[in-house]
């Protein structure tokens, strides 16, 4: 080894946090005093058919929006672990508020995945329904979520759905930088005060955009939460066995009525910000490559392998198995159809409004005017 | 049954009713409790509901927003008190990039039954921030609707139907008339009190009409007595709503009339006033004896208390301006 490298490997083992880490980048199990999964092998293999999907569903829309199909794409890449690792860790009845990149958790929600595809080809704003689906619409301001998740949580306990098994827990995720956010630390507080039944998960993927994590922070993300009086955890975002473990404890805490915790899942965005980003201006290529040595999908796949879980023909038939949900999306998403142009003056009220009505009536005949137009 | 009611009280009994008439009715506000809000607007409210629906929140507006979004989508109706229009702001983006707007981007899916209430503009000699007139900011944004009340009687009522629309509706009182009164007639019910998204004429004239709401609703009646004694018959019209504007009875107005003034506290410029011009140049072009003349609050900062009754319309601003309609 050479001083020069020498010197980068300590660099990198001085970076790297103390956090609740199961599954090792190399695949191996580790134990954690406190946290711990008791997965069926069948559970696991699902856990792993669940991150090459939401991966390859990911990849395709990468894919779609570079060919012009789709305006922009937030990619999830290098988060699957942490978006499917909490999001399986959601019982029926909680409730999740995601940013606009949560695609992982919405899949595992059981979401079509067509739904926010319609967002970004701009043929709706985000169509679920956001209350029988337990899975708030994309939020795109930074940070506004949270204390929407907050104020339904304060709503739960209100409704005395917590302080058993049956409880209700609620989720909102957010990212580093939006940790900076005003609304995000008014959550926190009003979360606190009101003892509301809450999960807020960080995803620390490094960057706000282009700004790294020094730009909004001097102490570790999870450290904020003692300032508010609950407890703050991290976990290795890129282990999806820990992200389970740790995000199911804080959403069972919260149910039985004991408050929120603030969960730093510390992971990556290997790709850019969205398909209009550049990252190659603001990182080095380098630090990519560190990252892709503690790959999410690779680990539990060696892991699945090295205990024989798995074998050559599982991971084939996986991979077939995304590639035909991909093919499947794509097909959806070319023949999303534009919105008829008239349905931009529809629910702008739930009770209507005179004026809008009075705009739409002259829209349609100033349409219906030109020479030719269907009456 | 009527009553003599100050506004402050009126709007009292009229949450107390809602509360009443539906149990998931909850208040938020900073110092709504056990003080009962810095006007008393909910005086004993707690007391009698409880503290798990007359809630008093940490001292942050876009966390009380945002946080009755949230309570919203679980099924409640919050109403929220925001202690002074000049603190609204930093509750600006909830209101109008969520509030505003989670209907339109779901598509109809999810209602936010949300009532803003703000008191109000100038006149208490405040001290900066306590005097404001920000109708304009929200009656400008799509997915909102607001309104005003100028006396007890249509804050007793407006207030309830406010709270039981499924619209998010922002609530302007005009703090300063809290403590004048008026008759309340408290029997009856919302479906039968006057609709909600009305304008109203108050008096009837054939000389000219002066469009008004919230605080300078009595200025405008004050000006109309005045102008009756120079022989002048002023049609006054309480706007009540400014989102959507309700513009059939000043139109009818106008074309009765020939002349039209619009008072408000706010600024000048891109307020109420320059829409209302608009409309009304829009429908009512050949009636028109003269321009549509607008007496507002002048384009500067709101002033030092010592120098607002010279910013704030007054009567003698409303009949210049009606001498200057009748001089075009």
């Amino acid at each position: 080894m050479t001083r020069a490298s020498s010197k980068r490997a300590a660099a990198a083992q001085a970076a790297e946090p103390d956090f609740v880490q199961l599954l090792t980048p190399d695949g191996q199990r580790v134990t954690h005093p406190e946290y711990s999964v008791d997965f069926s092998d069948e559970e696991l293999r699902g856990l792993y058919r669940d991150l090459v999907t939401v991966r390859k569903l990911d990849a395709e829309a990468t894919a779609l929006q570079r060919q012009g199909e789709l305006g922009i794409w937030a990619s999830l890449l290098g988060q699957e672990a942490a978006q499917v690792g909490s999001g399986r860790a959601l019982r029926e009845q909680d409730m999740a508020f995601p940013t606009y990149r949560e695609h992982g958790v919405l899949y595992c929600r059981g979401i079509d995945p067509i739904m926010p595809l319609g967002l970004f080809r701009g043929v709706d704003q985000g169509g679920w329904d956001p209350i029988a689906n337990k899975f708030g619409i994309y939020t795109i301001v930074i940070g506004a979520q949270t204390l929407h998740a907050t104020g339904y949580a304060m709503g739960v306990a209100k409704d005395g759905k917590v302080g058993g098994d049956e409880g209700e827990s609620v989720i909102a995720y957010f990212g580093d930088g939006a940790t900076s956010q005003g609304d995000v630390n008014e959550a926190f507080i009003f979360a606190s005060v009101y003892n509301a039944p809450i999960v807020f998960f960080c995803q620390n993927n490094q960057y706000a955009i282009s700004e790294p994590l020094t730009r909004q922070t001097r102490v570790p993300l999870y450290q904020r939460a003692s300032g508010f009086g609950f407890p703050g955890i991290r976990v290795d975002g890129n282990d999806v066995l820990a992200t389970f473990a740790v995000t199911r404890a804080a959403l069972d805490n919260a149910r039985h009525g004991n408050g929120p915790t603030l969960i730093e899942a510390y992971t990556y965005r290997m790709g850019a910000h969205t398909t209009s980003d550049d990252p190659t201006r603001y990182r080095v290529a380098s630090e990519v490559e560190e990252w892709q040595a503690k790959d999410p999908i690779l680990r539990l796949r060696k892991y699945l392998e090295s205990t024989g879980l798995i074998d050559e023909a599982f991971v084939t038939e996986v991979d077939a198995y995304a590639r035909e949900e991909a093919v499947k999306l794509r097909e959806r998403v070319l023949t999303l159809p534009d919105p008829e142009p008239g349905e931009m003056f529809k629910h702008v009220y739930p009770n209507g409004s005179p004026e809008v009505d009075q705009q739409a009536a002259e829209f349609a005949a100033y349409h219906a005017s030109f020479e030719g137009a269907h009456s | 049954m009527s009553e003599t009611l100050t506004l402050g009280k009126a709007l009292n009994l009229g949450l107390r009713r809602a509360m009443e008439d539906d149990s998931k009715v909850i208040l938020m506000g900073e110092d709504i409790g056990k003080l009962g809000g810095v006007f008393r607007i909910t005086d004993g409210l707690q007391k009698d509901f409880g503290d798990e629906r007359v809630i008093d929140t940490p001292l942050a507006e876009s966390g009380i927003v945002g946080t009755a979004v949230g309570l919203a989508l679980r099924g409640y109706r919050p109403v929220i008190e925001i202690q002074f229009d000049g603190f609204v702001y930093p509750a600006y983006d909830q209101i109008v990039c969520q509030v505003a707007k989670m209907h339109y981007r779901s598509r109809g899916k999810v209602k936010l039954p949300i009532v803003i209430r703000i008191p109000f503009g100038g006149g208490i000699g405040a001290v900066e921030h306590h005097s404001e007139s920000p109708e304009a900011y929200f009656a400008h944004t799509a997915g909102l609707k607001v309104v005003a009340c100028s006396n007890p009687s249509d804050a007793y009522w407006m207030i309830q139907q406010a709270i039981a629309s499924d619209d998010p509706i922002v609530f302007f009182e005009p703090k300063r008339r809290y403590w004048e009164k008026g008759e309340v007639d408290t029997s009856g019910s919302l479906e039968s009190a006057f609709p909600l998204h009305s304008s109203k004429v108050l008096t009837s004239g054939t000389d000219a009409t002066v469009l008004a709401y919230g605080p300078m609703v009595r200025v405008a009646l004050d000006a109309a007595t005045a102008a009756a004694e120079d022989g002048r018959k002023l049609e006054v019209i309480d706007l009540r709503t400014l989102s959507p504007l309700d513009m059939g009875a000043v139109f009818d107005s106008v074309r009765k009339t020939g002349r039209a003034i619009v008072v408000h506290e706010a600024p000048h410029n891109l307020g109420m006033g320059a829409e209302l011009a608009a409309r009304i140049t829009e429908e009512c072009f050949y009636s028109l004896e003269a321009p549509v003349l607008r007496v507002a609050g002048y384009d500067i900062p709101y002033p030092a208390a010592r120098a607002e009754e010279e910013y704030l319309p007054d009567l003698d601003r409303v009949l210049d301006a009606v001498d200057r309609s009748f001089g075009w």
